[in-house]
């Protein structure tokens, strides 16, 4: 029944998903393709010859008044007026750029650069100081981390890595378990509403219909999950040959084959190779087997927990309008656990997260923020067992629920009346 | 030698008696009427026996063994509040729900053509649930629900949604379902479908059984002595004397037409004998109660006890 829309899903999400790794970068790099010149006029005389020619920026002086350049450069040549006027304190702080198209960002950043560093330059050599020994007073600072594990093992950490890695695992649990979550919910308040539910149970047990359904959507989850790793790569593949000729640029270097895009800033200039290399280092020390596994038991866990107390919500609804006060309730820990990215990122050691991962209905979203940053293997421990005991009792709570829900009908349900069905032998 | 036999079976919910102590015994191979008011618990007795709900006390027998949920196999029920998965295909469903009850793909496959084909509904093979009617839903479930030839049926109000022309392929399917050797328990509210297919009855009220028995048994138990007498004469004979006594007089034309009760020592042949000899009598038969006066007289007698 679901089969169209799964195949659409499994093919889009990892497009949607290579799309929005590679179209910020394929952007820039389109949007930035059209030449431009610039015409400086400059009354100060501080910046000449200071302007270079950049990959899409080119420079050239000239001496006329403002009138004339701009009939000359804008309207006649179609380029850009750079106009920095003489000052009263003959410090040239205003410039004014002037074009009939949008000058774009990288041209009044390089501009707006240049200028700050020259202006600088000439007041520290008004105070006497060598701007040469500024420079060389500049240096960059590469902080590795090490973490050293049981056992003694030192492995090089990267934060930058960690918290990336730790978003995009929570992110993604809570992704995966509300958006399967809801076609449980889907599915058990289309079989009641259809009344096809009846048949179904005279054949199998109420119970076997409701963990059919969610042990099935678990498993089109995990497939989908697989398939979307696997097309994401593919795609990320075809995408970089594709658009970039087989070379790729450069914020898109750091791919790993595991599908982690690792944030680095743009300041690669010195320390891009070595931090290249460290990324590298890093993504070893990533126990991806741990990563997967662990996002396989919190997947699992989570959404079993999650999707039965749906399933009890679809049972027990007669109307789309009334999931609405059962569902908020429901979902609220798990929009909570997401809203304490902030804190766990922080501090994933702090007691506030150890508590958050223990506890069933938040642990599979902030478990999975902690695991890249190092958890104590019995917090681990701890952690399972509560979220498998966690669901094996939401399973028998909402399999009361269900079992009751599922043959009512035209009864506007309650809390109160809820309450009696749990009661009920 | 009974299918099945429910003892003293008691189901109650959240302070409210569903079922009190409700016994019924189904014969092999008949059709069993399950007659109530709304409400009364004929649907719970159905869902118990379909091992739907668990009952709180009593038995329930199956060919003289207790019910296990393996005996749902056995079963074919078509519920009152039915329906089919709208955006699957009808053959595939068909399929589907035909394998649920236990069938090997390939017998069902064709089973369920043999079945399209006499009720003619083939060409729906590849349609879509949602594409049909709701007569045309009907059907397939009520296909759905024979299919794996199960030893004891119970069909929820059957006969509702279809029109009078399905209704009698349905009925004649249910008498040929039985003379192939089928029990089924039927639930209606279609009194003229009782007498014309039940073989015993139970009235269910307020969650109680206050009637069952054999069908023409029950009729013979309630019926008043009343009988109809169609006659030809000028004038209106005079009836009232010792054990008679005339209900009703209508008269069209030069025929009469009254119900005379007979009473103490009068007999049928009594009044024959009184009336041959003054008119020439056209039509002569006994009142016998219908079931639907049966139903509504005792369930009011119920209520006022």
């Amino acid at each position: 029944m679901k089969k169209k829309s799964f195949i659409i899903m499994t093919i889009l999400g990892p497009l949607l998903m290579a799309a929005t790794i590679i179209l910020p970068a394929f952007l820039a790099d389109w949007s930035e393709a059209t030449k431009k010149r610039v015409a400086v006029l400059d009354e100060t005389g501080w910046f000449h010859e200071k302007f270079k020619d950049q990959d899409n920026i080119t420079f050239y002086y000239i001496y006329d008044d403002l009138e004339t350049s701009k009939e000359n450069a804008i309207h006649e040549k179609g380029d850009l007026l750079l106009y920095i006027p003489r000052t009263q304190l003959n410090i040239p702080v205003n410039a004014q750029l002037y074009s009939t198209i949008q000058p774009g960002l990288n041209v009044t950043t390089y501009i707006r650069t240049v200028m700050k560093k020259e202006i600088e330059n000439r007041k520290l050599l008004a105070s006497g100081i060598d701007p040469e020994v500024i420079k060389s007073a500049k240096t960059n600072i590469n902080l590795t981390t090490y973490r050293i594990e049981e056992g003694g093992v030192e492995k090089k950490s990267n934060t930058e890595v960690e918290v990336g890695l730790s978003i995009f695992a929570g992110i993604m649990i809570y992704f995966f378990i509300f958006m399967f979550g809801a076609q449980v919910l889907k599915g058990v308040m289309e079989e009641k509403s259809s009344r096809i539910v009846e048949v179904i149970i005279s054949s199998v047990k109420p119970f076997q219909l409701m963990m059919g359904k969610i042990v099935g959507i678990a498993l089109v989850g995990l497939t989908q999950f697989f398939l979307w790793i696997v097309l994401t790569a593919l795609f990320l593949g075809i995408f970089q040959s594709g658009l970039f000729g087989g070379s790729i640029p450069e914020n898109l270097a750091q791919w790993d084959q595991s599908g982690q895009v690792i944030e680095q800033s743009i300041q690669t200039e010195n320390i891009g190779l070595d931090k290249l290399e460290l990324v590298k280092e890093i993504i070893d020390g990533i126990n991806f087997r741990v990563m997967i596994f662990s996002f396989i038991f919190y997947f699992l866990g989570g959404f079993l927990l999650y999707a039965s107390l749906f399933a009890a919500i679809g049972g027990a609804v007669d109307q789309d309008a009334d999931t609405q006060q059962f569902m908020l309730p429901v979902s609220i820990p798990l929009i909570f656990s997401v809203m304490m990215t902030g804190v766990i990122i922080n501090q994933p050691d702090s007691s506030l997260s150890m508590w958050l991962s223990f506890i069933p209905f938040t642990s599979p979203v902030t478990m999975m923020m902690r695991i890249p940053f190092g958890v104590p293997l019995w917090q681990i421990w701890t952690s399972a067992v509560l979220l498998i005991l966690g669901f094996i009792a939401t399973t028998w709570l909402a399999a009361k629920i269900y079992r009751t829900g599922i043959l009512m009908y035209g009864k506007k349900v309650s809390y109160a009346e809820i309450w009696k069905w749990l009661k009920n032998k | 030698m009974s299918l099945l036999q429910a003892i003293d079976v008691a189901k109650s919910y959240a302070g409210h008696k569903a079922l009190d102590k409700v016994s019924i015994d189904v014969e092999q191979q008949s059709i069993f009427g399950l007659l109530g008011p709304n409400g009364a618990g004929k649907t719970t007795l159905i869902r118990i026996i379909n091992m739907i709900l668990a009952k709180d006390s009593g038995e329930i027998f199956l060919e003289g063994k207790k019910m296990t949920p393996s005996h749902t196999q056995f079963i074919g029920y078509l519920p009152e509040e039915r329906g089919l998965y709208k955006k699957m295909k009808v053959g595939e469903q068909a399929l589907y729900l035909a394998q649920l009850k236990g069938m090997p793909k390939q017998e069902a496959y064709t089973k369920l053509k043999e079945w399209f084909d006499k009720f003619d509904i083939s060409s729906w093979w590849h349609k879509k649930v949602e594409e049909l009617s709701k007569g045309m839903q009907q059907k397939v479930q009520f296909i759905v629900t024979v299919i794996h030839q199960p030893k004891l049926l119970i069909f929820d109000e059957p006969f509702s949604g279809f029109d009078p022309i399905n209704v009698n392929l349905l009925k004649e399917e249910i008498l040929k379902l039985r003379a192939e050797g089928a029990t089924i328990i039927f639930s209606t509210h279609n009194m003229a479908s009782v007498e014309e297919l039940c073989d015993h009855i139970a009235l269910i009220n307020n969650s109680k059984v206050i009637l069952s028995g054999e069908i023409n048994e029950i009729i013979n138990r309630f019926k008043a002595n009343i009988f109809e007498i169609t006659y030809k004469s000028p004038k209106e004979l005079l009836l009232d004397k010792e054990g008679f006594t005339v209900l009703s007089t209508n008269r069209t034309n030069g025929t009469f037409n009254s119900r005379i009760k007979i009473t103490g020592s009068g007999s049928p042949n009594e009044l024959l004998h009184a009336i041959m000899p003054q008119a020439e009598i056209t039509s002569y038969r006994e009142v016998l109660p219908s079931i639907n006066d049966i139903f509504i007289q005792e369930v009011n007698n119920a209520q006022h006890e």
